[in-house]
């Protein structure tokens, strides 16, 4: 885990400020932005990998199966996949408090 | 190479499954052009290095101390993202040489948004794509000063409202047309310039790859739609890239040693009015104005063509 | 012993560049600093440099550049004088917070406006608070030794700062004087290969120059201060250690004639050889007087300043720069701020001269020195300063 605000002590920072773990966004969770999500409708799926290759957050992935779900964890929730899928196969659907 | 319609798509899951931009980003619900960052980390590997003017995806991509970049990323200042690549090229080019780096091929990526391209960036473009450098320079443009708030820039179309080009009620929005960097690039006589769009994925993976095997420098310009900025629902911005090609007001082209090819030609051009509607920055435009925008792309496209047979390109 | 050849300073200088083995020159030409590139990139097109020499198209890129030679672990040099200097200002900020050891030659000349090629500090003085080593040399010497010096501090692992050495244009970049030039040898026991502690590489991919949330940024800022702070102490081993290499030895406060000395004068750069003469002259008419000269700016020698000075009455401080509204020059400001509340508090004088190179001479600095005698006798803890030999109803 990196450590942020309150821990970070001054001696802490590498130099430079540089930030040497590659990728650590990943800890970020952007998922808290959203107020839609995706729900994907597998039966109209055809494995096409519109959704995929369209979401700007790499919000989703291959499931084993070769069907596609969205990562909630950083699903924003923008609805591109929903809009670009060309079977209509996934739809927005209202987050619940 | 024809535009890949929406239905022959299996081809996108021959693009490496690999993320060497992290999610985790904070860039806006819908952003097209963190996309187009996504596309372009794709299509360049890990065998990167890249510079990195500030802007929307400096911000998004590095807010200490996270950072999204799994390859090399360095940012320096707003205006020398070309200024750093090519310190990073030539530096890189002496370690090589005197034997203290081994020998491999890096490609060496200089990014920046409009306003870092063809406002204050534009000098130090000039400067490395006339030094020569083996480097790429993405310019990713998303029309404004998207980042400080949606100011205008020289690339912000004619009639968007911008808040420093608001459509008022004596001047009707942005008056002058954005500045055709690509062909400013080009007349720098470099090996490689070339127009993109994350809505056409594989058309943009397929160029970045071409440009970083072409030795000397490269410009591609991509068309990054901003919902945010544009003022369009955030679903739209993949539909918004394909009405800017469809219209003709964002033509996809490749100049090759100074050979224009359209990549992707459209035989009939859509009325610019579907791709102006659906965009809030454009909602006052008068009928008068929308004729004016319709004529020019004509004219540009038209002058386009003209190029292309000129010189050979197909 | 090197070979000992009487050569312009700037060749010099472009010289031990080359002894340093620096791997990229960014430059952009500006006057006086020309000669320092011209004869780099000459060294380099006839193969006796192994380096690329990079026509920037403008200084802002010449250190921008520099930083992405730094960024993947090569040697960078620049240089420029005051424009330049002023053009590049952002820059020269943002590769000392991030630790990128580049060094610059600064051609020491005035800040416009009006426009004007000849010597003085106003270039350095704007940058004073920018977080680089900043150190003053005061003949062809000393800047050919101190270019080598500048790599082996900047490039320590305890330092990695970036480092100027600030020599008076024209005054000195293009006179001829006598120097020694290092055996290649030498050099290979002084000066170590460049071994960042991150680089741009893609087998180990960092992020440099992230975005410096509130929550981190003063961290991030007492994290660049201290190595600076610090540095004092490498700095002073690597000017003992180029001693005991060449048999000259430098130090941040260098003293003529300081003992028993109830007046001392304080310099920076080129003045500090002719007021030393002027010590002499005054001396043989028994005035008890000495010298000192601020070698190193940056960090501020405070214990070494405060021990040269500590048995003097009275200070008068030469500055060749200005501080617009403020309470004098910026050496004259720095001291006064550094002697504060400290065991010994003399009568501080302070003289702003030699601007756009115009000439100080010796009669000039015993005018200044009687000068200052008198204002001390009228009103000794007279905090003001005069811009001497400026003509005026």
């Amino acid at each position: 885990m990196t450590k942020t605000r309150q821990d970070l002590a001054w001696q802490e920072l590498e130099i430079g400020a540089t930030l040497i773990t590659p990728g650590n966004s990943e800890e970020y969770k952007s998922g808290d932005w959203r107020s839609i999500r995706p729900v994907v409708d597998n039966k109209k799926c055809i494995k096409c990998g519109t959704c995929y290759i369209f979401c700007p957050d790499a919000a989703i992935y291959e499931t084993e199966e070769g069907f596609f779900e969205a990562n909630l964890y950083y699903c924003k929730g923008c609805g591109i996949c929903a809009t670009e899928c060309p079977t209509q196969a996934i739809e927005m659907v209202e987050e619940e408090e | 190479m024809e535009i890949v319609e929406p239905t022959n798509v299996y081809a996108y899951k021959l693009i490496t499954k690999k993320e060497y931009f992290a999610p985790g980003h904070r860039a806006c619900q819908g952003c097209a052009e963190a996309l187009a960052v996504r596309l372009v980390a794709k299509a360049l590997g890990r065998n990167v290095i890249v510079a990195s003017a500030t802007g929307c995806m400096e911000i998004i991509s590095s807010p200490m101390p996270y950072t999204s970049w799994r390859v090399p990323w360095i940012h320096v200042a707003f205006e020398n993202a070309a200024a750093v690549a090519s310190g990073a090229e030539a530096g890189m080019k002496v370690l090589m040489r005197k034997g203290r780096v081994p020998k491999k091929k890096i490609t060496f990526l200089a990014m920046a948004g409009d306003g870092g391209t063809s406002d204050i960036g534009v000098q130090a473009l000039s400067g490395a794509l006339e030094r020569g450098h083996d480097f790429i320079y993405i310019c990713y443009d998303n029309e404004a000063y998207m980042n400080t708030g949606i100011q205008r820039s020289s690339s912000t179309p004619y009639g968007a409202s911008t808040t420093t080009s608001p459509a008022g009620k004596v001047i009707p929005g942005q008056m002058t047309w954005k500045k055709n960097m690509p062909e400013i690039a080009a007349a720098h006589t470099i090996p490689y310039v070339a127009t993109a769009c994350p809505s056409y994925p594989i058309d943009l993976v397929e160029k970045v790859k071409k440009a970083a095997r072409l030795k000397g420098p490269a410009y591609v310009h991509i068309l990054s739609v901003c919902p945010t900025g544009w003022r369009l629902p955030p679903e739209l911005a993949i539909k918004a890239g394909r009405l800017a090609v469809e219209t003709g007001v964002f033509p996809l082209y490749e100049v090759e040693h100074g050979r224009y090819r359209f990549t992707g030609k459209i035989e009939k051009l859509r009325p610019v009015k579907e791709y102006l509607k659906i965009q809030g920055r454009f909602r006052h435009l008068s009928e008068e104005m929308i004729d004016t925008i319709q004529k020019r792309v004509v004219e540009e496209y038209e002058k386009l063509e003209k190029k292309v047979e000129m010189t050979e390109g197909d | 012993m090197g070979k000992r050849i009487g050569l312009e300073v700037s060749l010099s200088a472009a010289e031990a560049v080359k002894m340093a083995n620096v791997d990229c020159i960014a430059a952009y030409p500006i006057t006086p600093q020309t000669h320092i590139v011209e004869h780099l990139s000459e060294l380099v097109n006839n193969g006796e440099l192994d380096a690329e020499f990079i026509p920037v198209e403008s200084e802002h890129s010449a250190m921008s550049v520099s930083a992405g030679v730094s960024a993947v672990g090569a040697r960078a040099f620049t240089c420029t004088s005051s424009q330049g200097l002023a053009l590049m200002n952002e820059i020269v900020h943002i590769v000392a917070s991030m630790r990128l050891p580049i060094v610059m030659i600064l051609a020491n000349r005035s800040m416009s406006g009006p426009i004007s090629i000849w010597n003085d500090h106003t270039d350095v003085m704007s940058i004073r608070d920018c977080g680089w080593i900043q150190v003053f040399a005061n003949n062809g010497q000393e800047v050919f030794d101190n270019v080598l010096f500048a790599y082996r501090v900047a490039e320590s692992q305890k330092v990695m700062l970036p480092l100027i050495v600030n020599i008076d244009g024209f005054i000195l970049t293009h006179v001829i004087e006598p120097v020694e030039f290092w055996e290649k040898e030498q050099v290979e026991r002084y000066l170590p290969d460049f071994k960042p502690v991150y680089t741009m590489h893609p087998d180990r991919p960092v992020t440099m120059g992230g975005v410096g949330m509130p929550y981190v940024f003063s961290e991030a800022k007492v994290a660049q201060d201290e190595p600076l702070i610090q540095s004092k102490t490498e700095i002073i081993t690597a000017w003992k250690e180029l001693g005991d290499i060449v048999g000259r030895y430098y130090k941040p406060i260098e003293t003529y004639r300081i003992e028993d000395a109830e007046t001392l004068f304080v310099t920076q750069g080129s003045f500090g050889e002719t007021v030393s003469l002027v010590v002499d002259a005054l001396r043989d008419e028994g005035e008890s007087v000495g010298l000192v000269m601020d070698r190193l700016w940056r960090p501020f020698p405070f214990d070494e300043f405060r021990e040269a000075t500590s048995q003097a009455k009275n200070l008068i401080v030469i500055d060749r720069a200005i501080s617009y509204g403020g309470q004098g020059g910026p050496l004259a400001i720095d001291i006064r701020s550094a002697l504060y509340k400290g065991e010994n508090q003399p009568n501080i004088t302070n003289f702003i001269c030699g601007l756009a190179g115009r000439d100080v001479t010796i009669n000039d600095f015993k005018n200044i020195y009687h000068k200052a005698m008198e204002k001390v006798k009228e009103n000794p803890r007279e905090e003001d300063f005069e811009y001497y030999g400026v003509r005026g109803k």
